[in-house]
């Protein structure tokens, strides 16, 4: 079946099957950015924002995408909170194998859009869904307060 | 110092995070067939037969393999030097499947839909055999896991399979029943260790192409490229220079991938087909079908006089390394060898034991490497001993934890499979530790705080030491070449798995060469271009390859002043090179220009210099670990408050890599304490097999991780550096333990610390 995704601001049409999930039709359009990490929606690696609101993709069938607007990492590059946050991340070492990073990434900057002035506790809430097995979520989370200028 | 010592951000750093496609998966040609690998539904069964052809017919079916279809040269998968100290006991596919999740037949089609319908038509026709499912009872077992005729072992390694045992391994010190019966108090317990997963976030991929002078291209994530490249040539019958290996970013490995995993099976499917194959494992692959920590049973008594001193410690080992022996015996040597050095000034101490073979998923590799279990046990039973003898635990392991300057006799005796190096302490600040994580953590007041309420907290401690590489075995090696520009490329075999070697390697090189780090564009790793390394794995990059690229930037230092001599005519002695300027006297010429020179111009010549390096020693790393703890005496809930990490891992070369290293070896090593299990049904189907019912730490577990790292200089790496890749991993289990029983007064002594033990520890108790 044909559907129409707006990706990262471009609009395209694509073919897809009715069982594909968002995860692999992106992943099979070339944007990368967006891993694969489970078969459980459980790891957040996965995670694009559909229509501003981050979801995981690999938990979304691609028909249902139809009509939506897509964001990965890919589409953000010139962002300048993209630009802020990745720089907090990388500034702290908390890039360490950096299969999370464009996940957390995304999620970080829906949640900067939703909370106003979110304490520590409801970051870790917010992103508690994207795991680490790197970092002890310690550096990520001193880069997250950092650009939210939080004083801890 | 000007590059090293130095915060700077990853060089890689930008790439990960905006999700350029550098990975395995992400560059895996468009056309790769996908393979998929039916895997063993049966604990231990024989092949009777399979009936691949309604698969083959399968439009877009390209290829099917079975046992029938595999050179039979038995090899281990482990990823470790030559020849291994682990059994050849595998085939890429063999007519036993020795756990649920074994490899049993292997498809490639054109896309995965295809390739997993294909899967379902395989008709399997199994010989159910009477798996042996728990480690305390294989040895001996009436059912042989490995009754092979042709299982091969080097005899330092002591196999039996016949009795299902993989490996064994004893030595002894001193009068050790004698010791125990002199002393005035004597500890003698049983500890559990668990199997773990590594649960790094990219599952294993590999994919593989003919290259155009009909070579076999492997890209892979791997923690040890060449590694693989020699196990895959035994593996597939190639020789070596018929085999590239190639590793982009690796999306974290932890000793899940110190080993070939996917490899073989995209290498078969392209050599029989020609075709570009790709393999990415499912996570429920990664859980059931690739490796998980040794579980560990130890039987530790330790015996001490009435004032502390501790006179003998014996340990009695027992290791599960489920259906192959990979990495058996080194896991359980290291189990000895890289804690009981610790207490070095014992009169006498033994270990020993026996690695079995189970019908469970492979154990192998994984960060912390046997320390971390026999740490549990033994920095248990310290405290145990601290409690016996009324004694503050700090103090006890002031008393008797080694120093600066010491030896211990095990250095020599044990290494990792052989017998190890003798070697002086030339750099340990265990005791600086010691002492400051007590006051970051507020031992002398939380210690004796009293101990009640419905929720009571309390503090516990454990020390701890790892190594820098593997003394006499593990060789690393680095390439530099100048460009044109006055930039160098650095080609390392060393292995960035996510660790930020890349980064820290060329803060190396271009602290000697007294370039900006900037200068060096580093490349790891490729069997066809780099140096060889032995891979990522017994915290050995930052010490032996480091000191490879040091070595590597020695050189061409030299050669960068011969370079100007020859250009300024002047002898070697009277050139200076300060990093842009090569100067003779008045004259100079910038490095730039004088490397367009060597080019293009006059006396035209490639610089280009490589560096080997060997530990001749294992410097460790210490630490100590200070917990603090919340107990639910009503719920057995265990709330981790606060963790204090104090290390000793030399002077960092990045300090902000190297605290990372250790914050997130805490979270993992707190995973274990508390969290994590890989857990089997009754006949050895893996529970845990998705990261809902396995489950990791997540943020919100993690609160407080405090890491320290204190001045320390080893002498012997570079730049006063040891490696830190592991060491912080250590403590957590048997610091959170120890904080536990100074809480409640109950004593965890198998892992994980779950609600359910601790409440039932507290109703014993009452
Ligand atoms: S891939 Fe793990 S949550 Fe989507
Ligand atoms: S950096 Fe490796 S999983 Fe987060």
């Amino acid at each position: 079946m044909k559907i129409i995704l707006t990706i990262n601001n471009v609009k395209r049409e694509v073919e897809i099957s009715p069982s594909e999930f968002l995860l692999d039709v992106l992943r099979r359009l070339d944007y990368m950015s967006v891993k694969k990490g489970c078969d459980t929606g459980t790891c957040g690696v996965c995670t694009v924002l559909m229509d501003g609101k981050p979801v995981l993709s690999c938990s979304v069938l691609a028909a249902s995408a139809d009509g939506h607007e897509i964001t990965t990492i890919e589409g953000l590059e010139n962002d300048p909170e993209f630009k802020a946050i990745s720089n907090a991340l990388l500034e702290e070492g908390a890039d360490q194998c950096g299969f999370c990073s464009p996940g957390l990434i995304l999620n970080v900057y829906a949640m900067k859009k939703e909370l106003k002035n979110p304490s520590e506790e409801d970051m870790k809430k917010y992103l508690v869904g994207n795991l680490c097995r790197c970092t002890g979520y310690v550096p990520q989370m001193r880069a997250i307060k950092k650009y939210f200028e939080v004083k801890a | 110092m000007k590059e090293v010592k130095r915060p700077i951000k990853k060089v890689d750093g930008y790439g990960l995070v905006s999700g350029k496609p550098v990975y395995t998966d992400d560059l895996a040609p468009k056309n790769s067939l996908v393979v998929k690998i039916l895997r063993s539904p049966h604990a231990f069964a024989r092949i009777k037969n399979i009936d691949v052809s309604k698969a083959e017919a399968l439009e877009g079916v390209e290829c099917v393999l079975t046992y029938k279809d595999v050179p039979k040269n038995r090899f281990t998968r482990a990823g470790q030097g030559y020849p291994e100290p682990s059994p050849y006991d595998k085939y890429i596919l063999d007519e036993y499947v020795r756990y649920v999740g074994d490899e049993v037949a292997v498809v490639a089609a054109r896309d995965e839909i295809t390739a997993e319908k294909a899967l379902k038509l395989l008709d399997v026709d199994y010989e159910v055999l009477e798996p042996v499912l728990d480690f305390e009872k294989s040895k001996g077992s009436k059912s042989i896991i490995h009754p092979e005729d042709d299982y091969q072992s080097e005899v330092f390694v002591s196999s039996d399979p016949k009795n299902n045992i993989a490996a064994t391994y004893e030595m002894s010190i001193g009068d050790v029943e004698g010791e125990i019966e002199k002393s005035d108090v004597v500890i003698k317990e049983r500890f559990y260790t668990q199997a773990q997963a590594h649960v790094m976030m990219e599952p294993h991929a590999a994919y593989s192409y003919i290259d155009m002078q009909g070579r076999l291209v492997i890209v892979s994530s791997t923690q040890v490229p060449f590694h693989v490249r020699r196990i895959l040539a035994r593996a597939l019958d190639l020789p070596i220079k018929k085999i590239r290996v190639i590793k982009p970013r690796v999306g974290g490995g932890f000793g899940g991938k110190q080993a070939i995993h996917g490899e073989p099976y995209v290498a078969l499917v392209t050599l029989k087909t020609g075709k570009p194959a790709k393999v990415y494992y499912t996570r429920k692959e990664v859980f059931e079908s690739t490796y998980t920590r040794h579980p560990m049973r130890f039987d530790v008594t330790i015996g001490a006089d009435k004032n502390g001193k501790i006179n003998v410690i014996d340990v009695r080992g027992l290791s599960d390394t489920g259906a192959y022996g990979e990495h058996a015996l080194t896991t359980f040597m290291v189990a000895g060898s890289k804690v009981l050095p610790m207490y070095n000034k014992v009169k006498a101490v033994r270990f020993g034991g026996d690695v079995v073979y189970t019908n469970h998923a492979p154990a192998g590799a994984y960060r912390g490497y046997g320390a971390i279990q026999a740490n549990f046990a033994i920095e248990s039973a310290m405290d145990m001993l601290a409690y016996k003898l009324n004694m503050d635990p700090v103090k006890l392991r002031e008393i008797n934890m080694i120093r600066e300057k010491e030896t211990s006799p095990i250095f020599k005796i044990m290494g990792e499979g052989r017998e190890g190096v003798d070697m002086i302490v030339r750099s340990c600040k265990l005791d600086e530790c010691v002492e400051k994580g007590a006051k970051k953590i507020d031992w002398e007041n939380k210690f004796k705080t009293k101990k009640e309420g419905k929720k009571v907290k309390g503090v516990g401690m454990a020390i701890a030491m790892q190594g820098s590489g593997i003394a006499k075995i593990d060789m690393g090696a680095a390439t530099l070449k100048l460009n044109e520009d006055g930039s160098f490329n650095l080609l390392i075999g060393a292995t960035d798995i996510g660790t930020g070697s890349d980064t820290i390697l060329s803060q190396i090189a271009a602290e000697v060469l007294n370039v900006p780090t900037e200068s060096i564009i580093p490349y790891s790793s490729d069997t066809d271009v780099t140096p060889f390394d032995v891979g990522a794995y017994a915290s050995s990059t930052t010490y032996v390859s480091g000191n490879a690229v040091r070595i590597a930037a020695e050189k061409m230092k030299e050669e960068i002043i011969k370079a100007g001599a020859e250009y300024f005519e002047v002898s070697e002695n009277e050139v200076e090179f300060d990093g842009k300027e090569i100067k003779a006297g008045e004259r100079k010429i910038t490095l730039k220009k004088l490397a367009e020179v060597l080019y293009y111009n006059e006396n035209q010549k490639q610089l280009s210099t490589t560096g080997s390096y060997v530990g001749e020693e294992s410097p460790p790393p210490f630490m100590a670990g200070y917990a603090e703890v919340e107990v639910d005496t009503e719920t057995g809930k265990v709330d981790l408050l606060n963790y204090v990490a104090v290390v000793d891992c030399g002077t960092p070369i990045n300090p902000n890599l190297a605290k990372v290293q250790v914050e997130g070896g805490l979270a993992q090593g707190i995973g274990m304490a508390m969290y994590e299990e890989v857990k089997y049904d009754k006949n050895g189907r893996l529970l845990t097999n998705n990261l809902m019912n396995y489950k990791i730490p997540s943020r919100v577990d993690i609160k407080k991780l405090n890491v320290e790292l204190v001045d320390s200089y080893e002498p012997t790496g570079p730049f006063g550096a040891k490696s830190v890749g592991e060491i912080g991993i250590d403590t957590p289990p048997a610091a959170i333990a120890n904080a536990i029983y100074n809480a409640v007064g109950v004593r965890i002594k198998d892992l994980p610390i779950t609600p359910e033990k601790v409440l039932r520890a507290l109703k014993e108790k009452k």
